[in-house]
């Protein structure tokens, strides 16, 4: 760093090359992570009896991959300079967030079950000041990409090697912000960007192409200057794979993994809801789904 | 009213006044200017602020930013006409570190990037300065461009520091003043060659600081933004009816120098004026007004304001707009006379 630059709310270390990856070279598999991931959304989901459960459910092996292969942090130090920014743009998938942080150590296990409650620092919706590493506050979509082109200009202007890496979903794609950032990240040639999207077919409305079609999905981020992958985001050898490829792709364009997901996934009489955006879940079923989890859990 | 555009217009002698152009000055003919304060001003500041970046929405040169842009090209961001990605970025370089002055128009930044600016700005109390040209009634070039609401939708906004500079003299001292706070501002920018006056009053610009630039005991005129160098001309022009006009400027909408304000309305019979360059909804006008009521400060000789009809206004050169729409200093002279 040359310019003298104020290292934001980072502890004043500089900015390290994003080799070092503490979770990596764990001997827990990343199965297990995700299965770990899924059970602690559902002991949140079940203190407050609601919530987007089934995304949490479906996004897991993307969040195990990501905090546990590919990103890198510091648990007892989540503003470390050095770290790889994860922004979650979409905000009601906070409590996926919080089971992979609380899994990574960011944030301890036993705040749990404090999830949506008066002065937790987990609240339904992902709030940067609230959560240790909560990067942004997202709620309102169609915002985390346009940041995320900011803190990777950002980045380079620091000649930080991080990546920033966004989290958002296919109904994010109806929000014309959306592409306001896709366009500029290809202009800008943001290699040091690698978007996430969930796929998971499902919107507010309904199935998230029938709400507004956005296929061919892969065609648009390439003609808007991206490395584009697509991929079964609940296959971790596939993730795997595409984050390892957008890590280390050569070319200088900001990358794209669509990441195909399932509602609920890891829990079948989940999965078989139709309507399951904001699923209802009975008192009982919580500790079914819990016992159906456990049972199917990778080890 | 609108005319109904089936009804044709009366000739005018020489097809009237013509529309103003987008660049043109505020300054009467003759007036003292200075050229892009606000682009000579950051250009200035950024020598010692390495952490100042300028993003412009395709608007740079006609927000002054352009004097940045040439001064410190590998220092601006050209984020296309892109509003909501411009307010999004801005924010995402304050996370890392960065003071970015994002600028763009007035009724972009307010209308079209309100969410952004909110959630991915002022919600997490983010340094990003935000520069608007065109504030209020400064374009004839109709309500897509006229900002008329926007301190109306911008003091809603909690966090948010707005300010309505006069002229040029104090755009100087405000754009180092909004890059030392700490926290989001949003500045109405004036542009192009603007008009120099408080200069000559030895004024100096303090953050949330209301100032009297000369007293009176028959009239007190708050102002901000433009309309301070109305009231001063104002001031002048009524002295010759020996009407005796104080002239409060309040470059500060929020927060509100309410200490200043409640002592200066509460002093004598004075007819209290509020001024703006702003529809009389939602500004400066009701912020003062709201103020005094709670306070229980009533003026002896009422409670007034000047400002822009809440109504969409039309297209045309600004000095007939600002004479129809009564922010003149003729038509200003001509409402206080009216109601001593």
């Amino acid at each position: 760093m040359t310019t003298g630059l104020p290292t934001g709310s980072s502890t004043g270390a500089s900015p390290e090359a994003s080799t070092e990856r503490p979770r990596a070279g764990s001997n827990v598999p990343l199965g297990e992570r995700a299965y770990r991931i899924r059970r602690h959304a559902l002991r949140m989901g079940e203190v407050q009896g609601q919530g987007y459960i089934a995304q949490a459910l479906g996004i897991s092996d993307v969040l195990a991959v990501s905090y546990f292969h590919a990103l890198a942090y510091r648990p007892g130090d989540p503003e470390w300079e050095g770290r790889d920014r994860f922004l979650l743009s979409i905000g009601h998938y906070a409590i996926a967030l919080y089971a992979a942080l609380i899994e990574a150590e960011i944030i301890p296990e036993d705040e749990l079950t404090s999830y949506g409650g008066d002065d937790s620092r987990l609240p339904m919706s992902g709030m940067a000041a609230y959560t240790p590493g909560m990067e942004i506050t997202g709620g309102s979509l169609g915002h985390g990409l346009g940041i995320a082109v900011g803190m990777a200009l950002g980045l380079k202007r620091k000649g930080s090697k991080s990546f920033i890496y966004n989290l958002f979903s296919d109904g994010e794609l109806d929000e014309g912000s959306t592409w306001e950032a896709a366009m500029s990240a290809g202009s800008f040639k943001l290699d040091n960007l690698i978007g996430l999207v969930d796929v998971n077919g499902m919107q507010a409305d309904g199935a998230s192409t029938g709400v507004l079609n956005f296929e061919p999905l892969g065609p648009k981020f390439a003609a808007f200057n991206w490395f584009v992958q697509r991929v079964d985001g609940n296959d971790i050898d596939a993730l795997v794979k595409a984050f390892d490829a957008a890590r280390h792709h050569p070319g200088a364009e900001p990358r794209i993994i669509l990441c195909d997901t399932r509602m609920a996934k890891g829990v079948p009489f989940l999965e078989a809801r139709e309507r399951n955006h904001f699923l209802r879940v009975e008192p009982d079923e919580w500790q079914r789904a819990l016992a159906i989890l456990d049972e199917g859990r990778v080890k | 009213m609108r005319r109904s555009k089936y009804e044709k217009p009366a000739p005018r002698a020489g097809g009237g006044a013509k529309t103003s152009a987008m660049i043109a000055s505020l300054a009467a003919p003759g007036q003292r200017t200075k050229p892009a304060p606000f682009g000579h001003a950051l250009v200035e500041l950024a020598g010692t602020r390495p952490d100042i970046i300028g993003l412009s929405a395709d608007l740079s040169k006609y927000t002054d930013l352009h004097i940045f842009a040439q001064a410190y090209p590998e220092r601006f961001y050209q984020m296309g006409m892109a509003e909501q990605l411009l307010m999004s970025a801005a924010a995402g370089l304050a996370r890392e570190g960065f003071t970015p002055f994002a600028t763009t128009y007035a009724v972009f930044a307010a209308r079209r990037a309100y969410d952004f600016i909110c959630l991915a700005i002022a919600e997490e109390n983010l340094n990003v300065k935000i520069a608007c040209a065109l504030p209020g009634l400064t374009t004839g070039y109709g309500p897509s461009h006229q900002a008329t609401e926007d301190l109306a939708i911008f003091r809603g906004m909690p966090n948010l520091t707005i300010i309505d500079p006069c002229d040029a003299h104090e755009i100087e001292q405000v754009v180092p003043a909004m890059a030392a706070h700490q926290g989001p501002v949003y500045l109405r920018l004036l542009r192009g060659n603007v008009p120099l006056v408080l200069d000559a009053y030895g004024y100096t610009f303090e953050l949330g600081k209301a100032k009297t630039i000369r007293d009176g005991r028959d009239v007190l005129v708050i102002s901000s933004g433009l309309m301070t160098m109305r009231a001063l001309e104002v001031a002048e022009a009524l002295r010759d009816d020996r009407v005796d006009v104080a002239v409060l400027h309040v470059p500060t909408i929020k927060p509100l120098d309410t200490a200043t304000i409640l002592r200066e309305a509460g002093r004598g019979g004075r007819l209290v004026v509020v001024a703006e360059n702003h529809s009389v909804i939602g500004g400066l006008g009701e912020a003062v007004a709201g103020l005094l009521m709670r306070a229980g400060v009533m003026p002896g000789r009422g409670f007034r304001q000047i400002g822009l009809p809440d109504e969409f206004l039309e297209a045309g050169a600004l000095p007939t707009l600002h004479d129809r729409y009564g922010i003149s200093a003729a038509a200003m002279a001509g409402s206080i006379r009216a109601w001593l």
